[in-house]
């Protein structure tokens, strides 16, 4: 008597290996989906902006007309709408992360913080819209000037850029900062002359990762009701000013035809910003991260 | 030249720089400022509350809380105004299951064959390429949503309008994709490689592998994941605002207009409703509504992540 039927197991064989060979063929099609939908995406802006974008165009202040539309006011309030954000939420991020990472004891408040960071990472951007809208705008009357779309902005992206700044002070070894004590360092000293230095790299990356969330973000800007039709330049921290993403919505909303072209055009100028931003964060991240 | 005066003993030395007053108000004072900055984090959380509570106390000054929950109607700019919030959920809702059912089979699908099929090069090149899509700003999605999405399901269907519900949720849907696959892909590669290999050497192809043994041990952190992905599809603003339209409407219905919670107050704030007025304040009362939402869904995914996390 045959304890294993070959032909049986042959033919089961072959099913499960057939199952193994069309699901592994249905993953691979997911992911070229996804990477599909990224190339229609970019290709679609690309072709349609590709003639409105001029010299003119970056030059131009909005205009009724679609052919004399220009970027300038945009390009030139998200710019400053960087001054502000740049240094507010980093400076608040990385005190954060070398708070919670160097000094702080394992207690009830430091816990309370860390909770209070992940759940304010999930809060929708709207919201803080909202927040901007209260207390920036009507309480310290900052009225929808740079200063309270940038601080809103910046508290907006404060997670991340902890987060990101906790990772790469953590991965500054131990052995450093201990070598740092014995030679007579103080704590503080460790943490300016001895990690900060080691974690730079990765806390620049995830800050310029963050802040190119921060010009692309449309939604709090909308709330706190940043104009779209502006005819000059931003002269100060309380001047008022538009952003490329709030340009972009306002041309995608206009019936006529030709300012979708438009709006796609300032959208390659958006990316174009996004990209530069994002390859100074990878080159950063390649050329100076330290492994250990 | 230094035999007059004598060199002073190391003990002295630490003694003096101990004593440097500079130094040891730095010492003292630098972790409370840096408690400070914390502090903030903390602040806006309760900025955000205490904004949302304030304004919307308002509101319900002016409408009943039993009006606004039970309220089958969203009216804000009817002469007889009407705020029942439920349209405005059944819109949130449409946009946020349409965007689940796009993204979480895909989503999965990409993160199981990264993790279990694909090459080290290979997935080290897809990854952040896929990332990529998570760094698009939501703005130029909802303008592929308008002008791309919504005249190819035209071309379908030709019942579907220009602003439907159909259109942004699957917009969404590939919004939340990265963040579904990146996370899985995470919480599949850390099942340990002895688990597999037990798998396949009982025999096991590569597919009842990964469904079989990967996926049910890695199950915590794809459910926190899609649980995330569905906190960020509801919190969603411009791809609705654009591609959705300004219908509230309390149906199944997916291939007319909607209006979703965060529309709304896009709605309101680029209109010109003066500061003050019950419209005014109703924008706090749906954004208080949609911030407990996604609050609810991020202790979810906390709790489900932390509670049936599985410790190799």
């Amino acid at each position: 008597m045959r304890y294993i039927e070959e032909t049986s197991v042959m033919q089961n064989m072959n099913k499960r290996l057939f199952r193994n060979k069309l699901w592994k063929a249905l993953f691979l099609g997911a992911v070229t989906i996804a990477l599909a939908s990224l190339v229609i995406l970019l290709y679609r802006i690309v072709t349609q902006g590709a003639d409105y974008l001029t010299w003119d165009f970056m030059t131009n202040f909005a205009s009724r007309f679609p052919e004399q539309a220009g970027i300038k006011a945009a390009l030139v309030g998200s710019l400053w709408l960087m001054l502000v954000v740049a240094p507010v939420s980093m400076t608040l991020g990385i005190g954060t992360a070398i708070y919670l990472e160097e000094y702080a004891k394992k207690n009830k408040l430091n816990d309370f913080i860390r909770m209070n960071i992940s759940n304010l990472a999930g809060v929708p951007s709207i919201v803080f819209g909202l927040l901007g809208l209260t207390i920036f705008v009507r309480m310290l009357d900052l009225g929808k000037s740079v200063l309270a779309a940038g601080l809103t902005m910046s508290l907006l992206i404060l997670p991340v850029i902890i987060v990101a700044s906790q990772e790469a002070i953590r991965a500054v070894p131990k052995e450093q900062r201990e070598a740092s004590f014995g030679m007579g360092a103080t704590k503080w000293q460790t943490i300016v002359r001895v990690v900060l230095p080691a974690a730079i790299p990765g806390i620049l990356t995830g800050s310029i990762l963050a802040l190119s969330r921060a010009i692309g973000e449309t939604a709090p800007l909308v709330v706190i009701g940043i104009p779209v039709i502006l005819q000059f330049l931003p002269d100060g921290l309380l001047s008022s000013f538009t952003v490329l993403p709030m340009q972009i919505f306002d041309w995608a909303k206009r019936p006529q035809e030709e300012f979708l072209f438009v709006a796609s055009a300032g959208i390659i100028v958006l990316m174009v910003l996004l990209i530069i931003m994002n390859s100074i964060a990878i080159f950063i991240r390649n050329k100076f991260q330290q492994r250990y | 030249m230094r035999t007059n005066e004598q060199s002073p003993s190391v003990q002295a030395m630490i003694a003096a720089s101990r004593n440097k007053k500079g130094k040891r108000l730095l010492e003292k004072t630098m972790p409370k400022l840096l408690l400070l900055t914390a502090l903030i984090s903390v602040l806006t959380t309760f900025g955000i509350v205490f904004t949302l509570i304030f304004e919307t106390v308002e509101f319900f000054n002016r409408i009943p809380l039993l009006d606004f929950i039970t309220g089958v109607e969203w009216l804000p700019f009817a002469g007889e105004a009407q705020y029942g919030i439920l349209p405005l959920i059944a819109g949130t809702m449409k946009v946020t299951v349409i965007a689940v059912l796009v993204a979480v089979p895909l989503g999965l699908a990409a993160a199981i064959y990264l993790s279990e099929y694909a090459s080290d090069s290979a997935r080290r090149i897809i990854k952040p390429v896929l990332e990529v899509l998570a760094g698009i700003p939501t703005i130029v999605y909802g303008f592929f949503a308008l002008t791309f999405v919504t005249p190819v399901l035209q071309m379908i269907s030709p019942d579907i309008k220009i602003f439907n519900a159909l259109s942004p949720g699957i917009v969404v849907g590939i919004m939340i994709l990265p963040m579904i696959t990146s996370l899985s892909e995470d919480a599949m590669s850390s099942v340990p490689k002895s688990i597999r290999e037990g798998a396949l050497g009982l025999g096991s192809t590569k597919f009842e592998v990964a469904i079989k043994v990967v996926l049910p041990a890695a199950l915590s952190g794809i459910v926190a994941s899609i649980v995330l992905a569905v906190s960020r599809a509801i919190g969603e603003t411009m791809i609705v605002s654009l591609a959705g339209g300004s219908t509230p409407t309390l149906d199944a219905n997916v291939t007319g207009s909607i209006q979703t919670m965060t529309a709304y107050i896009v709605q309101v704030s680029t209109g010109d409703a003066g500061y003050g007025t019950t419209i005014y304040y109703s924008i706090y009362a749906v954004g208080f509504t949609l911030f407990i939402f996604t609050l609810l869904m991020n202790l979810l995914a906390q709790y489900i992540s932390k509670r049936y996390r599985e410790e190799y």
